[in-house]
């Protein structure tokens, strides 16, 4: 019945109304201009510069090169035809690879995992709190000091892990986890999913614990088996909250670098397109270039989550009430 | 002592029109009482009133002056809600004390105003207490005083007693009811849902239904003279029994009424039927007829009732001609 | 299956994830007590050289060389670690207030007055916050260079907005929605302005709400390491994340882990402390975005 007061044709509006609408405009002003100018033009700048060859120690003086960083086709005097830009450079689609795979796997792992670990704080023991607690504290530690430690754990000649591998036989001689191209991305994955399951674990739980606990007992009442009282009940009415949680996951794990940066520098099997786009920037210092790659990496995203809200049909901004 | 008039105010949220058209007069300083079911637009037409919602077309005016524009409290009115809606951080003092301080007032005269109204209330004890450590009814309280110390012109009050137990409500009614006198007769415009209420407070009756009015009268107006026959069955507790068809010929209408009470139990009446329930409360009995119309079964408050038994034969009667109300096809009075 | 099995092996599980969550920070913190070559010799229970505990503390909040004195932190003679650890604490605490400063009025016209627009306006805010970083990084660097404020602090104020000001806006948004409307219209009829609402009605409401985002928020810029490496050029303008990645040791080679270990502790105790006195508002803050009902 009550509702917030609503916006009528101008001609019928009441003091009221106008002096909300105003207010609402000067409220939200601050806000829009700070993120213009932050993210905004920023990001519009950033385009820009995908479009030429600017160097990044010599920023204003870059040349407009339309979709040259991109991709551009030149044909040498010989006859012979040179294809550059970054759509045909291995090494940016074995970024675009290291990040897609990782994206996937961490995210499915994280969201069974943390589906678990949600479905058990679900329950009430004894201990519960102290339990939630504990899982908070990977959630609570900074990236940097999570690939420290993990680093440390992981490492081939003093890590525990090598360690207890070893103590328990499965491996018979030490791995550089963090160096070994074989094993790097694993090393990643590894040290990110311990930290962001959490995440998606409270996530869940505030799904879970929305469902009415009437449902349950009538379910047991039903003399309902367990799993399949989770596949048809539990999960159908958890799905809104997984979904919103997983694409959050997704977006963050397209985007990775410190953790990347950070655990296992410099090497190709981990590489993602945040990485390679600021070592282009940075370290090469093809500023267009690397914000070719970097614009690429935004157009991806967009892409992705458009999709996803479409196809999911999810609600994100739970709007639909006020 | 405001006189409020509509003038065919419509309200639509989108393309849901919610108020169809209601010209309604509410006179100076008369408690008028907005009733009818779910969703007939009662809050909608108070809210319209207190200015919290936009008027699509028509006019409002208080005293000849038109306010559609005008924001609440430039209107001059003060609202009692359902759920008390007090400042939960604020004392009791504070509470009733805001809305003079942003008018200007000075300390003294705010003081002042906030000491007088707490001791109409008899809340004086509350005032530097949390609204956290007061009952409902004290909390009712404290939201009539709040509105009681801006000296409205009109004073409205949305379903005020819903949130409060059964016991409660009547002491609380009265307190209302009360209220009014004591104020000079303040226009007072009280919305519910509950008809006894209604019945009980009103210098008039407005009842509404989908938006529009229904019908407009004292309570004996509407209890003696419905217009219809949901005002009929609305206003009444038990409702109002219905006979259609056949059962209505015999007294020249489509549709007879007659009320539980006014019907008595005898071998043989206008109507026959055999009784399927009966209800002692002590203080009332009632009997439940099956006439074989159909539907819901008729209902008779009598003491007569008290002696029949449960399958029996029985003919009901009305006790008098003018108790009985007939209707047309069309619902309206014959 | 009888009921002591499914019990045990249901506490069975919830210690595995208790020690999984919990064992390498604890590994942690007893590789920070151990020196010297104790380092290399692996174990898994804490072991203590007497005398020496500290000593992985104690040269990490090196100042200039030589011990930390509250004498240097008046004179604002600090350098080294502590510096950076003082830069983020400085950094982090301008950030939040700045957004949420600007957030809260904005959070009032997004949950209390309807607008056309308004839902465009929150998804363009959250796709804000989905931005990656280094799609910015280049109109970001230029802008600070042309602001002449590379290597310096104001230009990490200003880039972390990109992402606590979006957060700190979806967070108190949601808080604010669940006020009840009635509260505002009383106070509406009591004749108070949209401002006079927010600042006498809502905020001592919120407070609760605005200590735990401005505590996310603060984790968030804490923890923020990209635009930190880039736009920073030396030891004094670090801040905690970029200083530790980039703790080297005595020569090119030696990687010292008992200083990094330390320095990780006396980073993160402070932030688990406050999470867990925290813990009931911060999962109900990270869940008021992510699921509603």
């Amino acid at each position: 019945m009550s509702q917030s007061s609503a916006v009528q044709p101008a001609k019928a509006m009441s003091d009221l109304s106008k002096e909300r609408l105003r207010s609402a405009w000067l409220f939200l002003a601050p806000m829009c201009l700070a993120l213009l100018i932050v993210a905004g033009w920023p990001l519009v700048r950033s385009i820009w510069f995908s479009l030429t060859d600017t160097v990044t120690d010599h920023i204003g003086e870059g040349d407009f090169i339309g979709f040259g960083n991109y991709f551009r086709s030149v044909t040498l005097d010989s006859g012979r035809v040179i294809h550059s830009g970054v759509l045909v450079n291995p090494e940016w689609w074995n970024a675009v690879w290291n990040t897609v795979r990782f994206s996937v796997i961490s995210v499915v792992s994280e969201t069974v995992l943390g589906m678990a670990v949600a479905l058990a704080l679900n329950a009430n023991f004894k201990g519960r709190g102290f339990v939630r607690a504990a899982i908070l504290v990977p959630w609570a530690i900074p990236t940097i000091v999570s690939a420290k430690m993990w680093a440390w754990m992981l490492n081939d000649q003093f890590g525990i892990i090598n360690d207890a591998f070893l103590r328990l036989h499965i491996i018979s001689e030490k791995i550089a986890f963090t160096a070994t191209d074989a094993t790097s991305m694993y090393a990643v994955l590894a040290v990110d999913i311990w930290k962001t399951t959490p995440f998606m674990a409270l996530l869940i739980l505030a799904g879970l614990q929305l469902v009415p606990g009437d449902i349950y007992e009538a379910a047991l009442i039903d003399g309902v088996h367990p799993v399949k009282t989770f596949f048809k009940i539990t999960l159908p009415l958890v799905r809104p909250a997984v979904m919103v949680a997983v694409i959050f996951r997704f977006m963050d794990a397209m985007r990775i670098f410190d953790l990347v940066y950070v655990l296992t520098p410099n090497s190709s099997a981990t590489k993602t397109m945040s990485v390679i786009a600021r070592e282009n920037m940075f370290d090469f210092d093809k500023l267009g270039y690397g914000s070719a790659m970097s614009t690429l990496l935004f157009l991806i995203l967009l892409i992705s989550i458009i999709l996803y809200l479409k196809i999911g049909r999810v609600d994100l901004t739970n709007d639909g009430g006020r | 002592m405001t006189k409020i008039v509509m003038q065919n105010v419509r309200k639509s949220f989108g393309p849901v029109d919610v108020i169809k058209g209601v010209d309604l007069e509410v006179r100076d300083g008369e408690f008028m009482v907005f009733v009818g079911p779910s969703g007939c637009g009662k809050s909608t037409l108070l809210r319209l009133i207190a200015g919290l919602e936009d008027i699509t077309s028509g006019t409002l005016s208080f005293d000849g002056q038109v306010v559609n524009a005008l924001t609440p409290s430039a209107r001059g009115i003060a609202m009692v809600f359902q759920s008390y809606a007090l400042y939960p951080h604020m004392t009791v003092y504070d509470n009733m004390a805001f809305g003079l301080k942003l008018n200007g007032r000075t300390p003294e005269q705010v003081r002042a105003a906030v000491e007088k109204a707490a001791d109409l209330l008899q809340i004086r004890a509350y005032l530097e207490r949390l609204p956290k450590q007061l009952s409902g009814g004290q909390r009712q309280r404290v939201a009539i005083g709040r509105a009681i110390v801006r000296d409205p012109k009109v004073f409205l009050f949305d379903e005020p007693l819903s949130n409060l137990d059964a016991a409660l409500r009547v002491a609380t009614r009265i307190e209302i009811a009360k209220l009014h006198h004591d104020m000079n007769k303040t226009t007072m415009i009280y919305v519910t849902h509950d008809q006894v209420e209604a019945m009980t407070l009103a210098d008039r009756i407005c009842v509404l239904r989908d938006g529009l009015v229904m019908q407009v009268g004292t309570p004996m107006e509407l209890y003696e003279k419905p217009a219809s026959t949901f005002v009929a069955g609305f206003i009444g507790s038990p409702k109002m029994n219905f006979f259609s068809a056949q059962y209505a010929t015999a007294f020249g209408a489509d549709t007879v009424g007659v009320r539980p009470e006014h019907l008595t139990l005898s071998s043989n009446g206008s109507w026959t039927g055999t009784v399927i329930h009966k209800e002692n409360l002590g203080s009332d009995n009632y009997a439940f007829i099956d006439i074989g119309a159909g539907g819901d079964p008729i209902v008779v408050r009598s003491d007569d009732a008290a002696g029949t038994a449960l399958g029996a034969k029985v003919g009901l009667t009305p006790i008098s001609p003018d108790r009985v109300h007939r209707f047309n096809k069309g619902g309206l009075p014959v | 299956m009888p009921d002591i099995v499914k019990k045990s092996s249901f506490y069975l599980f919830v210690a595995i994830i208790v020690f999984y969550a919990v064992f390498p920070f604890y590994y942690a913190i007893i590789t920070s007590f151990k020196t010297g070559t104790a380092i290399f010799d692996i174990s898994y229970w804490p072991s203590f050289e007497p005398g020496h505990i500290w000593d992985n503390y104690l040269s990490v909040l090196k100042s200039g060389g030589k011990a930390l004195t509250w004498d240097d932190v008046f004179h604002f003679n600090v350098s080294g670690f502590p510096l950076n650890f003082i830069n983020s604490v400085i950094i982090s605490t301008l950030v939040v207030c700045l957004a949420l400063l600007i957030a809260v009025t904005a959070s009032f016209a997004l949950s209390r007055v309807r607008f056309r627009g308004r839902g465009l306006l929150m998804m363009t805010i959250l796709s804000v916050s989905m931005f990656p970083q280094v799609a910015v990084l280049p109109g970001l660097f230029e802008i600070i260079r042309a602001l002449g404020l590379f290597n310096k602090m104001p230009a990490l104020i200003f880039s972390y907005t990109i992402f606590t000001l979006p957060f700190t806006v979806w967070v108190l948004t949601t808080f604010m929605r669940d006020l009840p409307v009635e509260i505002e219209e009383a106070a509406i009829v009591d004749g108070a302005s949209p401002w006079t609402i927010i600042t006498k009605i809502f905020l001592p409401l919120l407070w609760p709400a605005l200590v735990t985002t401005g505590l996310l928020a603060f984790i968030a810029a804490w923890n923020e390491f990209l635009y930190a490496l880039t736009f920073t050029l030396d030891n004094a303008h670090r801040t905690v994340p970029v200083a530790i990645s980039q703790l080297t040791g005595a020569s090119d080679h030696e990687i010292p882990w008992g200083p990094i270990m330390a320095a990780s502790v006396i980073v993160t105790l402070p932030l688990i402390v406050l999470v867990l006195i925290f813990q009931r508002k911060i999962i109900a803050g990270l869940t008021a975005g992510g699921v509603k009902g």
